[in-house]
C-alpha cells in the first residue's frame, strides 16, 4: 500500500495548490536559466551565422559588439589582398532609437557589403535577401514590422523585403539589415541646416587659411557636398569580415594582418569569447546568482512545506509506529511525497513556462541540458528538503498516538 | 506446562526526579495465561494506562520485567528485542479513541496492519473484509474514518487489532464509544479471539455490565495492582 499517494489523494486540493506554488517557483528558476541561454544565443547569433573566419577591427579595441570600432572602408581591399583570403566584406553595426506609433523603437542596424553580401546567409522567415543597393531592408519580427511595409529613417524611406525570427543583438534589440551605404546614411544622417552650417564654417575657416587667400577659387569647394571633397575621407565602417580559402592556415593570415599597425584581428571563436567574457559575462553572473538564490529559496520553501505536511501527519506517523511500521515505511511516506511534489512542480514549471516564456520580450531558451540539470537539482532539493520532515517523524514517539 | 501469554513482574514507572518525582506505577505484577481475558479496573490516574502502555512496549517501565510468550522482552528500561517489530507481530492495540489513519479507508486501515506484517495485498484485503463483515461494518469498507460513526470507527479499530492474530491484545476503554449491545459484542469478540487463538487479552474498562465476560479482574489504585477475582462476576 502506498501511503504517500493515499495521503495526497486525501488532501488533493491542498497538495495541488502546493505543487502549483512550487511549480511557479521552479518556473522562475527555469526561466532564469532560459534567459541566460537567450542572452548568450542572441549575443553570439550574428557571429555564428554571418560566416566570417576573421574579424578585423580598430587597433586595440574588442570589436564592434563590445565597443565602438572604426576602420577605413578601404581596409576591405587591403584584407582581400592578403594571401589565403577568399573574400572580405565591410561590416557596419550600430544601434538607433526612433519613435514609431508613439513608442520608442530600438533597432540594431547592420550594414551588408553590397553586392558581395546580399544577406543570403540570413535565415529568412519570409521575403527575400536584399535585391538592390539602396532603400531595402530586412527586419526581425521583434521590431513589429511586416513584409512590404515602409519605414523612413533619416531622409530615406526603406521597404521591408524580408523578415527574420529571433535575430536579436546582444542588447536585445531586433536586427535590421541594410546595405553598408544605407546603414552609414542612417548612422551619419545630418539635417539640412547642420550641413549648411558646416559648409559655412568650412568657408569661414578657409577665409583665414593662407592658401585660400592666395587662391580664392578654393573657397568655392567648401560649399560642395562632403562626399565630393577629396580631402574628406569616406565614412568609416565598424569592422571588416574576412572569409578564408579552404585549407588555409588561419594563424598565418592572423599573423600577417596583426602586423598592420592600425587594426587588430580576431578569429570568429575569439570574437565569440570576447563577447561572452565581456558584455555577457556580468549578465551571466547576475542571472547565475539569482538562479542560485531562487534555488535555495525553493529548497527552503519546499523544506517548510514538507515539514508542515509531516506535522499534519504526526498522529498518523505515531500510530503507524505504534502498530509496528518500520522506519522505512515512514521515511518512504515523506520522501515519496517530497519527490512527487518536486516532480509535479517541475512538470508544472515546464508546462506553464512553455506557454509563458514565448510572450517575454527577450528570448527564453529552455535547453535540454539545462532542463536535465534543473531536474537533477529538483530531485536533490526534494530529498534534502524532506530531511527536516523525516527528522521530525523519526523523533515522534508511538505514545503520541495515545495523546 | 504452557507458558503465559503475558508475565509482567514488579513493574514500576517513575516520572521525573527529586522534588518532581511521580510514581505512576509501583511493583505491578500480572500474569495472563494464553486464552485468558483480563479486565483492569481502577479510577482515573490510578496507573492503568501506564501499565497497559508498558506491557504494550510503548512506554518502557523504570523497573521490572515483561515477558511475552515466555520470552523476556523488557528488563527494566532495557529492551531485549526490536520493540516495534515485536509489537507488529505479537500485539494488537485498541484505544478509547479509534485511532484510525485519516487518509486511509476503513478497509485500508485494517489492511495496512497486515501488509506491514508481510501479508500480500490480496490476502490482507480478503481477511479485512471478513473481519469487517463479522463486526458489521463491511458496508463501510471504502469509507474514510471521518465518514464513520464513533462506534463504526471503533469496530474497524478492533478489526485492525486482531487482524494479525496477535498473541497479546491490549484494549484501553474500547467500548466507551459503543452502545451497550455493541460494547458487549466487542468484549465477547475479545473472549472469542482469546480462546480461539490462545491470545492473552487485557482490557481496561469502566463498563461493569460486561464483566462476566472476563476470566480475571485486576484493579489498580494509586499505582498499585491487586487481583480482585479469579473469575469475574457481574458487579
Amino acid at each position: 500500500m502506498n501511503l504517500a499517494t493515499k495521503d495526497i489523494r486525501h488532501n488533493l486540493g491542498r497538495f495541488a495548490l502546493t505543487a502549483v506554488g512550487i511549480g511557479m517557483l521552479l518556473m522562475v528558476v527555469m526561466g532564469m536559466g532560459g534567459i541566460y541561454r537567450g542572452v548568450v544565443e542572441d549575443a553570439t547569433l550574428l557571429i555564428d551565422s554571418v560566416g566570417a573566419d576573421l574579424w578585423i577591427v580598430q587597433r586595440d579595441t574588442r570589436g564592434p559588439f563590445a565597443e565602438l570600432s572604426r576602420v577605413p572602408s578601404s581596409l576591405v581591399y587591403r584584407a582581400a589582398a592578403v594571401p589565403g583570403v577568399q573574400t572580405s566584406r565591410e561590416f557596419v553595426y550600430h544601434t538607433i532609437q526612433r519613435q514609431r506609433d508613439g513608442k520608442p523603437l530600438r533597432i540594431a542596424v547592420l550594414g551588408l557589403s553590397w553586392p558581395t553580401d546580399r544577406g543570403e546567409w540570413i535565415p529568412l522567415t519570409a521575403g527575400r535577401p536584399l535585391g538592390q543597393a539602396h532603400y531595402e531592408m530586412i527586419v526581425d519580427k521583434t521590431l513589429g514590422m511586416s513584409l512590404g511595409e515602409q519605414m523612413t529613417l533619416g531622409k530615406e524611406t526603406y521597404t521591408i523585403v524580408g523578415t527574420t525570427s529571433n535575430m536579436i543583438s546582444s542588447g536585445g534589440d531586433g536586427l535590421a539589415f541594410f546595405t553598408v551605404a544605407d546603414a552609414q546614411a542612417i548612422q551619419f544622417e545630418t539635417p539640412g541646416e547642420a550641413v549648411r552650417l558646416e559648409r559655412a564654417a568650412r568657408e569661414s575657416r578657409g577665409e583665414e587659411f593662407e592658401l585660400a587667400i592666395q587662391q580664392p577659387l578654393m573657397l568655392q569647394n567648401a560649399f560642395r557636398p562632403t562626399a565630393q571633397l577629396p580631402a574628406v575621407a569616406r565614412p568609416q565602417v565598424s569592422a571588416v569580415m574576412v572569409t578564408l580559402l579552404p585549407g588555409v592556415d588561419v594563424e598565418k593570415v592572423v599573423e600577417t594582418i596583426s602586423g598592420w599597425g592600425d587594426v587588430s584581428v580576431f578569429t570568429a571563436t575569439g570574437q565569440r569569447e570576447l563577447l561572452l567574457k565581456g558584455s555577457v559575462e556580468k549578465v551571466r553572473r547576475q542571472i547565475g546568482l539569482f538562479r542560485v538564490l531562487l534555488t535555495v529559496i525553493a529548497a527552503i520553501i519546499m523544506a517548510l512545506i514538507l515539514y508542515t505536511l509531516t506535522l499534519d501527519k504526526i498522529h498518523s506517523i505515531a500510530l503507524l509506529k505504534l502498530i509496528g511500521a518500520p522506519n522505512t515505511v515512514i521515511l518512504g511516506l515523506i520522501l515519496q511525497q517530497a519527490l512527487i511534489l518536486g516532480i509535479v512542480g517541475f512538470g508544472i514549471a515546464y508546462l506553464v513556462g512553455q506557454q509563458l516564456f514565448p510572450k517575454f520580450p527577450r528570448r527564453v531558451i529552455l535547453a535540454d541540458a539545462d532542463l536535465l540539470q534543473l531536474g537533477g537539482i529538483v530531485l536533490a532539493i526534494s530529498v534534502l528538503s524532506s530531511l527536516l520532515g523525516i527528522w521530525k517523524a523519526m523523533k515522534v514517539s508511538p505514545n503520541e498516538a495515545l495523546s | 506446562m504452557t507458558t503465559n501469554a503475558i508475565d509482567a513482574v514488579g513493574l514500576t514507572k517513575i516520572y521525573g526526579s527529586g522534588n518532581t518525582e511521580v510514581v505512576a506505577m509501583r511493583d505491578a505484577t500480572m500474569h495472563v495465561r494464553q486464552g485468558e481475558v483480563v479486565a483492569l479496573l481502577g479510577p482515573s490516574g490510578s496507573g492503568k494506562s501506564t501499565f497497559l502502555t508498558a506491557v504494550g512496549l510503548i512506554n518502557p517501565p523504570t523497573g521490572g520485567q515483561i515477558s511475552i510468550g515466555g520470552k523476556l522482552i523488557q528488563d527494566g528500561a532495557a529492551a531485549q528485542v526490536n520493540l516495534r517489530s515485536f509489537r507488529r507481530q505479537h500485539i494488537g492495540f485498541i484505544f478509547q479513541k479509534s485511532n484510525l489513519i485519516p487518509f486511509l479507508s476503513a478497509i485500508e486501515n485494517i489492511q495496512i496492519a497486515m501488509e506491514l506484517n508481510g501479508a500480500s495485498k490480496r490476502n490482507a484485503r480478503h481477511r479485512a473484509l471478513e473481519l469487517m463483515d463479522y463486526l458489521g461494518v463491511a458496508d463501510r469498507a471504502d469509507n474514510l474514518p471521518s465518514m464513520l460513526s464513533g462506534g463504526q470507527q471503533q469496530r474497524v479499530a478492533v478489526a485492525r487489532a486482531i487482524a494479525n492474530k496477535p498473541s497479546v491484545i491490549l484494549a484501553d476503554e474500547p467500548t466507551a464509544a459503543l452502545d451497550g449491545q455493541r460494547g458487549r459484542q466487542v468484549m465477547e469478540l475479545f473472549a472469542k479471539v482469546a480462546h480461539e487463538q490462545g491470545a492473552g487479552v487485557i482490557v481496561v474498562t469502566h463498563d461493569h455490565r460486561a464483566l462476566d465476560v472476563f476470566d480475571t479482574i485486576y484493579e489498580m489504585e494509586d499505582g498499585l495492582m491487586r487481583q480482585q477475582s479469579a473469575k469475574a462476576t457481574a458487579v
